[in-house]
């Protein structure tokens, strides 16, 4: 017990006392993050979208599949996108394993099957809402995905922040193809990691908490942002 | 209208994002000149490459990235080509790995040693320094020993020293003998949680926090010692292996200034690492 309050006490100083490599660590975490939420995105909101609202043969066992991602193991992602990128692998030849972009590209991965499972939901709720509607118009469904996807884009904002908190999260995939090269791929997830390898645990659990304000503070920005542009577009 | 606003605010979001994406990622990390180290859990955990690789850096330009994994995992990095330069210590499994071609040139660097760690009190009655007699009193006390199993470097010297106490791992070992499959620090955490012995690099030790009741119960042993090598991956196999950086690195390692910098590498005023390079160990 004792422990964990001291981490409370070591998070706060680690927060107030601008350490460059801490901020570059979070700063790293962040960007990538970022980055990988907006990737998954644009491949899983149209995704989705197109699911939801579409109707084609198979459509219920592309639902059970997307589904079944959401519990995609991110070390068996890690594991394929590092053998794919590896030098000896079929994308090896553009170098990118052990750098930032590799993990971008493996948590794009995880995010967008969340993503497309969670807005083909919202998207079909959407539709059933809008269908009879929208079908008076002479609309086909197809040409209502990009209503329908900026109709629900408040609940659509919740689902990226789930995309985003999968990829700030992640562990076990940006270990593998990011190798977590101090100031290069160390991100806040694998700077835990390595924390708690070195029985330093009141650090780790101090760099979680680090964590855990950060995405705190995204999904405040987020539903800021929100509660803006709901009051101005009504 | 009401279908043309949304599909352009759309597109507008999705193209201003894969901009953002591209320049995020694409000039600022390509210029600089890197190389790619695989090398061993032992020797990130213990602190060393955070006081070496910014000497080399400011002395070479050359920026070294250190992925760190166990050997036996480092060694087939390097087999696949995704590191430039090894930095780690099986040697028996680094020259194997240069005869096959993988590797240039084997250079041995330094040494530290491994330590048997367990609990104060050593119901095993394994204190000493004698490593084999300390595994046998572990073995025939049946105490709980925390092994590594990852195919790391420290993981085979385990093995080794535990055939020269009489023991075959594969099949002697009972429900006392607890596989981490994980790396140093990891293990050290799991032995430190059931009270158990482990073998240990003591650079590792010496930088380990979560001790728990643990202490250091067998070391000096002259079998203990620890080489470690480094190599360049051989650009033969790989053409796109940066040789004359990586080579840069491996004779900023052996050369006088990198071998002090290893040897003023000290945590609470201890010596954790002891350069030889040349000395042909």
């Amino acid at each position: 017990m004792f422990e964990i309050l001291a981490s409370f006490g070591l998070a706060l100083e680690l927060i107030t006392g601008g350490d460059p490599e801490l901020a570059g660590i979070v700063g790293l975490s962040l960007e990538l993050s970022l980055l990988a939420s907006v990737a998954g995105a644009a491949i899983g909101l149209p995704l989705g979208a197109l699911v939801g609202v579409g109707r084609f043969p198979g459509r219920r066992a592309v639902i059970v599949f997307l589904n079944a991602l959401l519990g995609l193991p991110s070390v068996v992602v890690g594991l394929v996108a590092y053998l794919l990128l590896s030098r000896a692998g079929p994308l090896g030849s553009m170098g990118i394993l052990f750098t930032p972009a590799a993990i971008v590209i493996a948590q794009t991965v995880l995010v967008a099957p969340i993503v497309a499972a969670l807005a083909r939901q919202v998207c079909e709720d959407a539709w059933r809402e809008y269908e009879e509607q929208l079908a008076s118009l002479g609309v086909s469904r197809l040409r209502a995905v990009p209503t329908i996807l900026w109709d629900a884009r408040f609940s659509l904002l919740t689902v990226a922040l789930a995309g985003f908190g999968r990829a700030s999260s992640e562990v076990g995939a940006v270990m593998i193809v990011g190798g977590n090269i101090d100031g290069v791929t160390r991100v806040m997830t694998t700077a835990i990691a390595l924390e708690t390898s070195k029985g330093d645990l009141p650090l780790a659990l101090a760099l979680g908490i680090v964590l855990i304000a950060v995405v705190l503070a995204v999904n405040a920005g987020a539903y800021a942002i929100r509660e803006w542009s709901a009051r101005r577009h009504g | 209208m009401e279908m043309i606003l949304p599909r352009a605010r759309l597109a507008g979001l999705a193209a201003a994002a894969a901009t953002a994406a591209l320049l995020a990622l694409a000039p600022a990390r390509a210029a600089d000149t890197f190389i790619t180290v695989a090398s061993t859990t032992s020797t990130e955990q213990s602190g060393l490459f955070k006081q070496l690789l910014p000497e080399f850096e400011k002395a070479s330009g050359i920026q070294a990235r250190v992925v760190a994994l166990g050997t036996g995992q480092a060694l087939d990095m390097g087999r696949r080509g995704d590191a430039d330069v090894l930095f780690v210590h099986d040697k028996v499994a680094e020259e194997k790995f240069v005869a096959d071609g993988f590797g240039v040139k084997r250079f041995e660097v330094m040494y530290n040693d491994f330590v048997i760690v367990g609990p104060k009190a050593d119901p095993a009655k394994a204190r000493g320094s004698d490593v084999v007699a300390g595994l046998k009193a572990i073995a025939a006390a049946r105490a709980p020993f925390a092994s590594r199993a990852d195919k790391s470097g420290t993981h085979a010297a385990e093995l080794r020293y535990w055939k020269a106490a009489g023991m075959d791992m594969a099949k002697d070992k009972g429900p006392w003998y607890r596989e981490t499959g994980s790396g140093m620090g990891p293990t050290l955490n799991t032995a430190s949680g059931m009270n158990a012995y482990a073998l240990a690099d003591r650079g590792t030790w010496l930088n380990f926090r979560n001790r728990g009741d643990l202490v250091i119960l067998v070391e000096g042993d002259t079998r203990l010692f620890n080489q470690y090598g480094v190599m360049l991956v051989n650009p033969a196999k790989h053409a796109h292996v940066k040789k004359e950086a990586g080579q840069k690195f491996i004779d900023w390692l052996v050369s006088p200034a990198g071998q002090s910098a290893i040897a003023a590498y000290r945590i609470g005023g201890e010596q954790l690492f002891f350069p030889n390079a040349g000395s042909g160990r």
